[in-house]
């Protein structure tokens, strides 16, 4: 059950990394990488749950952190061309 | 599991010929990001979870924020081959040994992954006396609860102060550099 439900949201990850590689604009892209990542955050919830090792969910969480940190990085880039 | 399995390493195909293929290194970087994103659920489905834990917070954290630092001082675009390539000349002579070069390396490898155990074979040297020395020692002998930390502190302790040395002097190269560069532009 577990394992069902990670391949309809990794093949719903071929169709954000579409928009990822595709995108006419930057922002397109941005969005697509961040959404990624909150998936690969539900996929490795959901492998702690497959593999009846719930603390998995630290490391979940731990993602949600890092993703956020990343994006910002993007956004500043783009608006200010440097990131200090 | 297989289907999970399958799809994740078909992203990181798609995802890795992508970011070789992108003409805005940006779009690269970003693509990259979500590739270590990728083989990050790659690893937590191996059951390598500290390894999952560092491939996240380095390859999708630190150094996606070191290279755009880097895009900062680079140009963003890569530029246009300057004349067109005609079909036949497709390769010139370094791409060629470039070709060649990964090609060997590659086989290479593959040619040393046949004599190692199948993955999670229960009589491999590995699981059959060497983690279990680890478990049983590794508490009375180093005081650790975590075996992991226990290897890496106390019985590759010279190896991991190495590592120190050399990931120290990188961060100091790198303070340098960027030093450098603020004095030059203000």
């Amino acid at each position: 059950m577990f394992s069902f439900i990670a391949v309809i949201i990794l093949i719903g990850v071929f169709f954000v990394l579409f928009r990822a590689i595709k995108g006419p604009t930057i922002f397109d892209r941005v969005l697509s990488v961040n959404l990624i990542g909150t998936k690969a955050v539900v996929v490795i919830a959901l492998i702690g749950f497959m593999h009846n090792r719930p603390e998995f969910m630290d490391i979940a969480l731990t993602y949600a952190l890092i993703n956020f940190i990343g994006t910002i990085a993007f956004l500043k880039y783009i608006e200010k061309n440097r990131l200090d | 599991m297989i289907a999970v399995d399958f799809l994740l390493l078909l992203l990181l195909v798609i995802i890795a010929v992508a970011a070789i293929s992108a003409k805005d290194i940006l779009t690269s970087i970003m693509l990259l990001g979500s590739y270590s994103l990728v083989i990050a659920m790659e690893w937590v489905l191996l059951n390598a979870v500290d390894v999952a834990f560092t491939e996240a917070a380095v390859g999708a954290g630190i150094s996606t924020i070191l290279m755009i630092a880097v895009l900062t001082r680079v140009p963003r675009f890569e530029k246009e081959p300057k004349e067109q390539k005609h079909f036949f000349n497709l390769f010139n002579h370094s791409e060629l040994l470039a070709l060649a070069t990964v090609v060997i390396t590659g086989a290479l490898l593959i040619s040393g992954t046949w004599d190692m155990p199948a993955f999670g074979d229960p009589n491999s040297p590995a699981n059959s006396y060497l983690s279990p020395e680890y478990i049983e020692r590794s508490y009375p002998q180093t005081g650790s609860h975590n075996i992991v930390t226990a290897v890496l502190a106390s019985y590759r302790g010279y190896d991991t102060l190495g590592e120190t040395t050399v990931v120290f002097t990188a961060a100091i190269c790198l303070i340098l550099l960027i030093r450098s560069y603020k004095k030059n532009e203000r």
